[in-house]
């Protein structure tokens, strides 16, 4: 989130789309109901399904799944053509104003540099035209026809309200009194929030689905303000807290991942530092030097030292064109290219897409070890033929497997200590309840002993790359199972001479002086102690900022980009609703997102980025530096904007044997997965009451039509897709309807996911159905909009 | 004097979570029954003896073509005058707190169900183990020690509050104005006079028709119930006194009965 949880209650208009914060996020839920019940906030929900959320909405539109970008490219254009957006704010804190070079275009579904021989972009036409200091050429007046301002308009005025009609299937009247609340927020004194989730990061262009909504966002000035913001709802209580620790391109706190043509820290250094594009940029990625450095002082300590680069060469290296994105890896593997796993705390046969596919990569490893705290469908994968055969006929009997499997028993959340970092971007401490059960371990002793046993085996027998594995300091006081208040210190980080906490990341050096773990998170634990353990009910603001509970990255701010809350000389736009003011030399409020004492005209108000303002053309990521509509890899429907384009042309999609993609003669019927407040994800199926309170997997079918198919509810129906199948009871629902998408009927269903061959209940896995389609910037899977049959039995 | 308590549901920031039913199931220690499909989001069809708190889900397509998704929750209303208490017949099995939770003492139950046909919201039920009859006990075993009923605890929107019922009243009624301020008309507080009122009280967004809420129009306590309790019991008991008399008469005139009865041991 940009805000967070409690901010949600300063909003004037709440957008639920691609998420389902009332099923899914009911805690944070309170806080809209806190807007709806004291600023009588509108909340506008946009899904698929009329789900728990629309239930309580002011404002409901059913599309279809897939068709978020023609909606919010809808919007768009609505609120240009009726100057509902707000003007000054846009000239002041985006790129609108900055000029595009000559020879930028879209043309038929692609962008300028398209080459269709090799499926790629050459994105060398979607830069700034530069002046001679390097610095882009802008027109404030936002009339010069190259600039992104009419550049952005040109590619929108195609999304009319017609055209969103005829791609989503909602009618032009439903979308227009939704565009009409919503856009209401486009003005100085007005606050509108957007919510979402998987719903829009689970498509093969999901990346630029939520570079849309920011668009939308910053056009009606919502970015940095109170009751503003592009907040995802993040699906697992510390996923937020995995994704700031890295992955496999990023290093802790976003620091990307080497690659092979990078030999040195220098090399490093200078590709990962931008270069300002305007005079007033503050540039902060121009600090890499000091957050990398910290942080391989953290992996090696003593180790790393100046004379040998800090031992940068032991950091992996990844190839330029490399992606081993956990898609990728399951292809890998089933390819016969990898020997092992460790599959941590994270259960692939399940959640990841098309299961029988996952079920026979994994038979193809010699090993994999599970950690978890029961027994998941990824440990027993090799009984999926006597334990769910139906649904896995071409699974492997367990005596045919070669992959032998240790499953470790875990610590669970409440028998461990340290932190969740919730969708506020709080870092949240706990303590533990109880002891893990049995031989259950805590996580950190489990990666201690692992580690502790290959660097002795790595001693003894020496090994192809040692080094990395020998170098790396673990001076914990417990060294098997480390404490996680030594991690958590060694994370926010210190000076290495006087061991003395740093205060936060403006205290890290280039010079091997301090070690820091992650600067994201530098000043979570301080010389006064874990700022994380805080629980200050304090708020001065009365804006549920709530400075002294808990602790939120970046340096404890609680609205990101909140000098965008202000114009060019730091009057706050709406006066009820500022987080920070500029009192005599200083930032009053929150933790100012800019220099605590940089007067206002001093800087571009987005501190992170070489623009010094928020980015509407972004030419980072790999299909466009627009979002453009375009078609689930599997569609009932052709690209109604450009027919012979219908897809993401970059989209990453899975083309072995096992990865059959459909089309809607044999699948007619758009899927879409979803989650239920009763259960949370393929755990609590493992729980009494939470099983008890939803037992049985069951598919939603539109009422009508299940009257088409003879389908009365209750009914046993089995849905199909290329991939495999999933049989239960129809749930017969009012809340699915016949879309009309380009004048025909399309019809979805709805497919909960929760259910899978073991655990206390028992069902089918809806990634049985789902195809190995990826966003080719993220690597998320397409669960929402995909082909399916449905059939009575 | 002890204050009369009550909850108060908000149907209108109800989400439909089921928070309230997992921490009845909990608080209560009730074990776990796994429901069967009913075609619904519904835990089970009904509430049971070992699940008091049960939210309702129903579909209601207007003539506009809009749609509602309506949440209500069921559980025991403690009622002012409730007809378990008036049928039941052993004294002092269903009782009032001072507070006006409607509570039962198993020890004195007797399982006969009189009060599963009094109850005019079909609330209670009858364990076909223990032989007794359980319902929502409005947590007089928190509430009596100063903490709220456990599923006003887990509420995540706080749809539901638990307070004097003097207050939430004002509350309600409050709600129901903003409510109709801001265009739904019908929007009122559910407090049937029927059963004299009663200590769960809800908000309604269309309180002209409960039914859509799983709630009765017009509850009122039966007359066969009232009946049972008024002239009849009078009746039963000028029948049951009538007997002792007539017995006592017996043993006056006739004295006890001979040896010759009962001696063949």
């Amino acid at each position: 989130m940009t805000n967070g949880w409690t901010d949600v209650a300063n909003a004037d208009v709440v957008l639920v789309m691609g998420g389902n914060p009332a099923e899914n996020h009911p805690v944070g839920f309170r806080f809209v109901m806190q807007a709806k019940k004291e600023r009588n906030a509108k909340l506008v929900c946009v899904d698929p399904r009329f789900n728990r959320t629309a239930a309580v909405s002011d404002e409901y539109v059913a599309i279809r799944a897939g068709s978020d970008i023609a909606f919010l490219g809808g919007l768009i254009n609505y609120a240009l053509n009726s100057d509902r957006y707000h003007r000054e704010y846009v000239a002041q804190h985006t790129n609108a104003a900055f000029i595009i070079a000559d020879g930028f275009g879209f043309e038929d579904g692609h962008f300028s540099g398209w080459d269709a021989d090799s499926s790629t972009y050459d994105k060398s036409t979607w830069s700034y035209e530069l002046d001679g200091h390097g610095h882009a050429r802008v027109d404030p007046t936002l009339q010069h026809p190259r600039c992104v301002f009419q550049l952005m308009a040109r590619h929108y005025e195609r999304y009319t309200a017609d055209v969103v009609a005829s791609i989503s299937g909602c009618s032009a009247e439903a979308f227009e009194r939704a565009a009409k609340v919503i856009t209401s927020s486009g003005r100085a004194g007005r606050s509108g929030t957007v919510l979402y989730a998987l719903g829009w990061t689970q498509h093969s262009h999901s990346v630029q689905l939520i570079h849309c909504a920011a668009m939308l966002q910053l056009l009606l000035g919502n970015i940095g303000m109170p009751g503003g913001g592009v907040n995802a709802q993040r699906g697992h209580s510390n996923i937020q807290g995995a994704t700031d620790m890295g992955a496999w391109n990023m290093l802790p706190g976003y620091l990307k991942v080497p690659k092979a043509p990078q030999t040195s820290l220098a090399a490093y250094n200078a590709a990962n530092s931008p270069r300002a594009l305007r005079p007033n940029s503050m540039n902060y990625w121009g600090s890499t030097p000091r957050f990398m450095t910290s942080l391989l002082k953290a992996y090696y300590g003593a180790n790393a030292q100046a004379s040998n680069d800090f031992g940068y060469d032991w950091l992996p290296k990844i190839d330029e064109s490399a992606n081993h994105s956990w898609g990728q890896i399951f292809d890998d593997m089933n390819e016969g290219e990898m020997e092992g796993l460790i599959s941590f705390g994270m259960n692939p046969v399940a959640n990841g897409p098309n299961t029988p596919k996952m079920i026979a990569a994994l038979g193809k490893l010699k090993w994999m070890i599970v950690v978890e705290n029961f027994e998941t469908e990824t440990a027993a994968f090799w009984k999926a033929q006597d334990l769910a055969g139906e649904y896995y006929p071409g699974a492997k009997k367990p005596e045919d497997i070669g992959t032998e499997v240790f499953l470790l028993p875990a610590g669970c959340f409440a028998e461990k200590d340290g932190t969740f970092v919730n969708s506020s971007r709080w870092l949240q401490w706990k303590d533990a309840a109880l002891p893990p059960p049995g031989d259950a371990k805590n996580d950190q002793e489990i990666i201690a002993r692992l580690f502790l046993k290959l660097r002795e085996l790595y001693q003894q027998e020496g090994g192809t790359a040692p080094d990395p594995l020998l170098n790396i300091a673990w001076d914990y006081g417990n060294a098997i199972s480390p404490s996680l208040t030594e991690v958590a210190k060694e994370v926010s980080g210190r000076s290495v001479g006087d061991a003395r906490q740093v205060g936060g990341f403006g205290e890290l050096h280039a010079d091997g002086s301090t070690l820091c773990g992650n600067w994201l998170y530098s000043g979570s634990f301080t010389e006064a102690g874990n700022m994380m353990d805080r629980r200050g009910q304090e708020d001065p603001t009365g804006l549920g900022l709530f400075a002294d509970y808990a602790w939120s990255w970046p340096a404890n701010r609680r609205v990101l980009y909140n000098r965008a809350s202000a114009d060019a000389a730091g009057r706050p736009w709406d006066t009820t609703r500022a987080p920070i003011r500029w009192d005599d030399g200083r930032y009053l409020g929150d933790v100012a997102d800019y220099g605590a004492n940089a007067p206002p005209e001093q800087y571009g108000s987005f501190i992170m980025l070489a623009e010094g303002v928020a980015k509407l053309f972004a030419p980072d990521f790999v299909e466009g530096p627009f979002p453009e509509h375009y078609e689930p890899a599997e569609s009932p429907v052709d690209n109604l904007l450009h027919p012979t384009v219908n897809s993401n042309p970059m989209a990453t999609i899975m083309r072995g044997e096992l990865d059959p993609l459909g089309t809607a003669a044999d699948y007619p019927y758009v899927a879409v997965t979803f989650r239920l407040t009763e259960h949370f994800h393929y755990w609590t199926k493992h729980i009494s009451t939470t099983s008890q309170l939803q037992t049985e997997f069951f598919i939603e079918v539109p009422e009508e039509l299940a009257s088409q198919k003879d389908i009365a509810n209750g009914d046993l129906v089995a849905v199909t897709a290329a991939r495999g199948r999933v049989e239960g009871p129809a749930l017969v629902t009012k809340r699915l309807r016949a879309l009309h998408v380009n004048d025909r009927p399309v019809f979805q269903l709805g497919i909960p996911i929760h259910w899978g061959f073991v655990g206390r209940v028992r069902g089918p896995l809806v990634n049985n159905l789902t195809p190995s389609v990826l966003d080719p910037n993220s690597g998320t899977p397409e669960y929402k909009g995909f082909l399916v049959n449905l059939e009575k039995l | 004097m002890t204050e009369i308590v009550a909850k108060l549901i908000d149907t209108t920031t109800c989400i439909g979570c089921k928070a309230c039913e997992a921490a009845c199931q909990q608080w209560n220690d009730q074990g776990t029954t796994y429901g069967t499909f009913d075609g619904t989001y519904q835990t089970m069809p009904e509430v049971r003896h070992d699940f008091w708190n049960l939210i309702k889900f129903e579909e209601i397509e207007h003539e506009d073509n809009t749609l509602d998704w309506i949440f209500s929750k069921y559980q025991c209303m403690h009622c002012i005058e409730p007809g378990c208490m008036d049928v039941c017949p052993v004294p002092g099995a269903i009782f009032r707190h001072d507070n006006g939770i409607v509570d039962f003492d198993h020890n004195l139950c007797i399982g006969c169900g009189y009060c599963i046909a009094g109850c005019p919201f079909d609330i209670p039920r009858l364990s076909p183990v223990t032989q007794k009859v359980y319902k929502c006990t409005l947590c007089s075993d928190r509430t009596s020690v100063g903490l709220e009923p456990a599923c006003v605890k887990a509420c995540p929107t706080s749809c539901l509050t638990f307070g004097t019922r003097d207050d939430l009243l004002q509350v309600a009624e409050n709600r129901a104005e903003d409510l109709r301020g801001a265009g739904h008309d019908n929007a009122g507080v559910y407090n049937p006079l029927g059963v004299g009122g009663t200590n769960v009280l809800y908000v309604l967004k269309d309180a002209d028709r409960p039914q859509s809420y799983g709630l009765p129009a017009d509850p009122a306590v039966h007359w066969t119930v009232k009946l049972w309790k008024g002239p009849v019991k009078w009746l039963g008991n000028l029948v049951f006194f009538g007997g002792l008399l007539g017995v006592l008469l017996h043993y006056v005139r006739v004295g006890p009965l001979g040896e010759e009865h009962g001696g063949e041991a």
